[in-house]
């Protein structure tokens, strides 16, 4: 082992930053402090959803996305607080890489959707068309 | 950053390649992604046949939100153990790296233990996979990320049996670094799944 493969990134890499890397100049401390935090925020915003879900706290049709907004949120506090994501420099490859992910399950989630509401939509007519030319 | 330092950053065309943590840590990120793409491939089919109950039961009468409340809180707790083995690591503490692996393990199995009651309850009740399209689309996507979670308590014991045996060196440091976020991005997925499927299912 060379010791290039060590823990902290030589100064080499200072452009760059694993995944999941915590910031190096933290020290346990404040990494705890990162984590607990993070944990707090995501039980907070997680009770927030359930408790949304269950009572009447929200009008009923804006539950839905009440609740989209909420897990998005956490998705976020998970990004940020366990997997150190941020929008530095250091971080522009991680960055850029889960912005495409995201785009590839946007277009397949909404497409899927759109795609069958508006088959879902048009079903009847197309019964009935069947229909008539009987 | 001054302009000296951007000049030899690395994994930008210039100053040669990154090391080795940074390029597996990479590689191992883009893997992920790919397997969120595959997750919202069956995100997407639940959306569509989320309401095909063919006449049988529907997420209203099957779903236990206190299940549910309890499995979130045993994944998050184990995101956040997961978390600390990662800081343990980093101090050298074998002990605690070990004990932070070890509960992480034990919150990841008992989440196991019960989606497996639940499925299991559910087959039961003469509602399994071949009820309705509804319920294929529930079992392929919560059971897509029970089987995610199986093979991380496999890999999280690995790590535990290799760590004491082999010290922190550099190969089981970068195996840390992709296990804990293989662990987190489960979590980030289950976000998605108790959101859509059951608050979201039990209202619809």
């Amino acid at each position: 082992m060379t010791a290039r493969d060590s823990l902290e990134a030589t100064p080499r890499d200072r452009g760059d930053r694993a995944p999941g890397d915590a910031i190096e100049e933290r020290g346990l401390v404040q990494g705890l402090a990162g984590y607990g935090l993070g944990l707090a925020l995501a039980a907070g915003l997680t009770a927030a959803a359930f408790f949304v879900a269950a009572g009447h706290l929200v009008w009923g049709p804006a539950i839905p996305m009440a609740l989209v907004t909420l897990a998005v949120a956490q998705m976020g506090v998970h990004l940020v607080f366990f997997l150190h994501l941020t929008s530095g420099p250091d971080n522009t490859n991680n960055a850029l890489a889960l912005a495409f992910g995201v785009l590839i399950v946007a277009l397949v989630l909404g497409g899927s959707v759109w795609i069958m509401a508006h088959l879902n939509h048009l079903h009847p007519a197309m019964a009935q068309m069947m229909s008539m030319r009987r | 950053m001054s302009a000296a330092a951007h000049v030899r950053a690395t994994g930008h065309g210039q100053g040669g390649p990154a090391s080795k943590r940074i390029v597996v840590g990479y590689g191992f990120w883009l893997f992920l992604l790919s397997d969120i793409v595959m997750f919202s491939a069956f995100f997407a089919a639940w959306a569509v046949l989320a309401r095909s109950t063919a006449g049988g039961p529907s997420g209203r009468d099957l779903f236990e939100p206190p299940r549910v409340a309890a499995e979130t809180a045993l994944l998050l707790a184990s995101s956040f153990t997961c978390g600390l083995s990662a800081l343990a690591t980093r101090a050298r503490s074998l002990v605690w790296t070990e004990l932070a692996l070890l509960a992480t393990g034990l919150l990841g199995a008992a989440f196991l233990v019960l989606e497996a009651q639940e499925f299991a309850g559910l087959v039961a009740r003469g509602a399994g996979p071949q009820r309705s399209a509804f319920l294929s689309a529930f079992f392929a996507l919560v059971g897509c990320h029970g089987l995610h979670v199986a093979a991380g308590l496999l890999w999280l014991g690995t790590m535990m049996a290799q760590i004491p045996v082999k010290g922190f060196r550099a190969t089981l440091e970068r195996r840390m670094l992709c296990f804990n976020l293989f662990w987190h991005t489960l979590d980030i997925i289950w976000v998605g799944l108790f959101t859509v499927v059951y608050l979201l299912g039990a209202g619809a």
